[in-house]
């Protein structure tokens, strides 16, 4: 657990990427493979399952820091984070022992679940008295599964490449998939590449796009490129292996059984297949909105009546594995013609499966009059693949490219201020923006949106700066400020929703800019905000 | 009956003797608790602080400013009240002010901390009545840990860099932090530097006869200059400009009782923080607060409304928030709190004040 925190501690320190590299190829190089398994795992975003509640960790915390629950709340909004919030309140350890990583979740964390709740606190009182102050932050961002670190998956890769002097696509390939955390597993990320290792589920990694405004100035000849709809659905790859099938989302979960349609594509596709596509929702060859989706996503079953209403539909672009073999490395236009004769099969048999469109152009005009019809055919903008580019790993610059619409702008007036988390902690960085409406005949303020992101970290602070002087009334965390200030804000859609007040929701809102030189009443207003979208 | 001192527009106001303590606009007569710019102003009639203080007070006021001094304990009386200074451990001539007329006893803490610190007096806690206390680290999160465990990590860092070829920043405020931590670096390290606005507050703690080790003027883009393992001390308003470009290889940190927040030393990006605060922290406050044996306690500056509640629900003291117009909404941990703010901010900010009104 010292290692592992010494080692968490130097990734925190620094934003520098070599000496991240250096921090995690130092860990590697020392650690037993059974702690080492357990640190990949959580430095590739995995999670314990719920082991405990926050609210019982705040409790518990309280009562062996010894101060009124009230002040441990008031500490934790200063703090911004309940693992750090413990780390700093509770007293100096008495005995600080030190835990392998691999004994102390599975020894100590994993074993909190079963417990009932006296035994669990015992439990995690006994923990604390035993950790230092940063391990105790370590641990409780582990216990309360808010484990994260300015660390990409590509540089826990990239270190475990060099200590095992392997390809780093190898260890990329090996890290993909279902896994548990054991020495076994550990050592078999470095081992030497052998035949046919590769098991039944396990997918490729994704190969993403580099985003453009401009591919004229970033790209080659646009005739170089497939254009395609870029849809705004579940990236997901689908696999036929030695009789099973697979398909994957991007955070790389099973996510088959919640598309059982998906599912029967897999099914008959023949073994030794894995392809790339989107999953959407399609209704006689119209592709719905992202909100449609949204039904079907977190439901681990579906019934009948949202099967029909929501269909779901594969959007096929690429193939990965063909009879068995990796085509990964032949070139797009040679895997599209693979592409084009199994998707053909495929609708034979009535599946809700289709290759994507490659859109009709040799210019960036020519595709650019495509991408201006995007919000029409209820897509994000199109994509730009190079015809003679390889499947990839991960985002790289060069062969794949999304150019997306522009974004819907709005001014809205700020209402109300929350302060943020962990590297915001404290700052009031968490908005709430209205738009003019009439109620009662009455021209009011209606919130619409919430925006977190899109200001400097010096126009935060002088907006920070401006709630605090400015705040009309304090509900809880919660402050309203006075209606003043206007701020252009973007968002990619807006759909009618029946939970929010305005009766819109509004899809990734961010800050554009501050308005300074308009005035609250110039803000726009619901109508206008609702007349976007045809 | 009127209280012995009241909070007007101007400042912390006592009648019945005449005079303010720490006003914020110009008056006849002012009580400074210490030199910094949100404590001492310039434009007052005449100034009250110790020996010690004046010469660091001097360069902030102006050479024309009226500085009257009067030593730890020493009795000044105007009109009847009684008004004496105390350490108060801060910085530098740092004071508390005690306020007595006919047996009543107020005491102002100003800015102070509890530990030790070579660069300035002691703190003492102050028998009174009522205490007026300051709390910027009024939460329990706040607890220091040792300063020389914080030196000793400062000299590693410094050393660790001049090892790797780089320069040490260290930004630190100008008055006070950057000579405590000049006083606890090891100058057998190597050379050490200091930007302009610390080069000046080291003159004055010279002149009051604190011993620091040598520290040269780091100057204005002297190029080509070997600055190969050195340590230099800045403020933190340095932070970012190109006056940094001179030092090339660098790593950076920062010493501040807010770098014991994640959050707040992240949002620094910093490379280094080191815990170091010329504050109370939260049980050198509660501590005050019992030691003066007060009755009653006015609570400024920082967390103001928890160290009320805990006041009054925890302890048989009648707790009141004070607000200072310095602050304004300043609560725990805003953007605004790093407290020794430049002047052309304290400008600004008084400007803004005085159409508020």
């Amino acid at each position: 657990m010292n290692k592992f925190t010494t080692l968490f501690t130097r990734l925190d320190e620094t934003n520098k990427t070599l000496a991240k590299q250096a921090a995690l190829v130092d860990y590697f190089k020392d650690a037993p493979p059974a702690d080492a398994a357990w640190a990949v795992y959580f430095l590739s975003g995995r999670k314990l399952k719920r082991l405990l509640l926050s609210r019982e960790l705040r409790a518990w915390g309280a009562a062996e820091a010894g101060v009124p629950d009230w002040l441990f709340e008031a500490s934790y909004e200063v703090v911004g984070d309940l693992a750090e919030t413990l780390a700093l309140l509770l007293p100096p350890p008495e005995e600080a022992t030190e835990l392998p990583l691999k004994t102390f979740v599975e020894e100590r964390l994993l074993p909190l679940k079963g417990m009932e709740e006296g035994e669990r606190r015992a439990a995690v009182v006994q923990l604390w008295r035993e950790l230092d102050r940063p391990q105790r932050f370590v641990a409780g961002k582990l216990m309360t599964g808010s484990f994260r670190v300015g660390v990409s998956q590509r540089s826990v890769i990239k270190a475990l490449a060099i200590v095992g002097d392997v390809p780093p696509e190898l260890v990329a390939h090996r890290m993909m998939g279902t896994w548990e955390p054991t020495a076994g597993f550990y050592t078999s990320l470095t081992l030497p590449e052998a035949d046919g290792e590769i098991d039944a589920s396990r997918p490729y990694p994704f190969f993403l796009a580099h985003p453009t405004v401009a591919p004229s100035d970033d790209l080659d000849d646009a005739n170089e490129y497939f254009a395609e709809w870029k849809w705004d659905g579940i990236r997901s790859q689908v696999i036929r292996r030695q009789g099973q099938s697979f398909v994957w989302s991007r955070g790389e979960e099973l996510i088959g059984e919640r598309f059982p349609e998906i599912l029967a594509v897999a099914d008959a596709l023949p073994d030794g297949t894995a392809l790339d596509g989107e999953i959407v929702i399609a209704r006689d060859g119209d592709v719905q909105s992202f909100a449609e989706l949204q039904r079907r996503i977190g439901r681990k079953t579906v019934g009948k009546k949202l099967l029909k209403e929501c269909p779901a539909h594969f959007v096929l672009f690429d193939v990965l594995e063909a009879g068995g073999e990796d085509v990964r490395n032949q070139p797009l236009e040679r895997r599209r013609e693979c592409l084009a004769a199994i998707a053909e099969s495929l609708a034979e048999q009535g599946l809700n499966v289709s290759p994507s469109d490659l859109l009709e152009g040799e210019t960036w005009e020519a595709f650019a009059v495509h991408r201006e019809h995007s919000r029409s055919m209820r897509a994000e903008g199109l994509m730009l693949k190079r015809k003679d580019a390889p499947y990839g790993v991960g985002r790289v610059r060069g062969p794949w490219w999304k150019w997306k619409v522009d974004p819907y702008t709005v001014d809205g007036v700020m209402l109300y201020a929350q302060r943020g988390h962990g590297r915001r902690a404290s700052l009031y960085t968490d908005y709430t923006f209205g738009v003019w409406d009439e109620v009662d005949g009455e021209a009011k303020l209606v919130p619409f949106a919430k925006a977190y992101s899109g200001l400097t970290d010096k126009e935060i602070g002088s907006v920070d700066k401006w709630i605090r002087r400015n705040t009309v009334n304090k509900f809880g965390p919660v402050r309203e400020v006075k209606h003043e200030r206007v701020f252009e804000l973007a968002f990619e859609n807006i759909q009618q929703s029946t939970r929010h007040k305005s009766g819109i929701a509004v899809r990734f809102p961010r800050i554009v800019r501050i308005r300074d030189d308009k005035i609250a009443a110039e803000a726009d207003t619901l109508d206008t905000v609702k007349g976007l979208v045809e | 009956m009127s209280e012995l001192l009241t909070r007007t527009d101007r400042g912390l106001y006592c009648e019945a003797g005449g005079f303010y303590i720490d006003p914020w606009r110009p008056v006849e007569r002012a009580v400074v608790t210490h030199a910094h710019a949100d404590h001492a102003r310039r434009g007052m009639g005449s100034y009250l602080t110790t020996p010690e203080g004046e010469p660091v007070l001097r360069p902030r006021m102006g050479e024309e400013a009226v500085i009257q001094t009067a030593a730890y304990g020493e009795a000044v009386h105007m009109n009847g009240v009684t008004v004496s200074l105390h350490p108060a451990g801060h910085i530098l001539g740092s004071a508390q002010v005690r306020v007595e007329r006919r047996g009543e006893v107020w005491v102002v803490s100003g800015d102070y901390k509890l530990g030790s610190d070579r660069t300035c007096a002691t703190f003492e806690p102050v028998q009174c009545q009522t205490f007026i206390t300051e709390s910027t680290f009024g939460l329990p999160i706040y607890r220091w840990p040792d300063q020389n465990e914080i030196f000793r990590q400062m000299n590693d860092w410094w050393a660790a860099n001049r090892a790797a070829g780089k320069v040490s920043v260290l930004f630190a405020y100008a008055l006070g932090k950057a000579q405590r931590l000049l006083a606890g670096a090891d100058p057998s390290i190597g050379p050490i530097y200091g930007h302009g606005a610390v080069q000046v507050c080291n003159e004055g703690y010279r002149q009051a006869g604190i011993d620091l080790p040598a520290c040269e003027y780091a100057g204005r883009g002297e190029r080509g200059k070997d600055w190969d393992g050195a340590l230099v001390v800045a403020p933190p308003g340095a932070r970012g400009t190109p006056w940094l470009r001179k030092f090339r290889n660098y790593s950076t940190a920062f010493a501040s009782g807010w770098m014991l927040v994640r959050g707040q030393r992240r949002r620094r990006s910093v490379d280094r923080g080191f815990v170091m605060s010329d504050h109370a922290d939260w049980d050198g406050l509660l501590q005050t607060v019992r030691d003066t044996g007060c009755e009653r306690c006015f609570i400024t500056h920082g967390s103001r409304r928890v160290m009320e509640q805990y006041l009054n629900s925890e302890t048989e003291v009648e707790a009141h928030q004070l607000e200072t117009w310095f602050e304004g909404e300043t609560d725990e941990g805003s953007a605004e709190s790093d407290r020794e703010s430049t002047d052309e901010e304290l400008a600004e900010a008084a400007n803004e004040g005085a159409g508020n009104e």
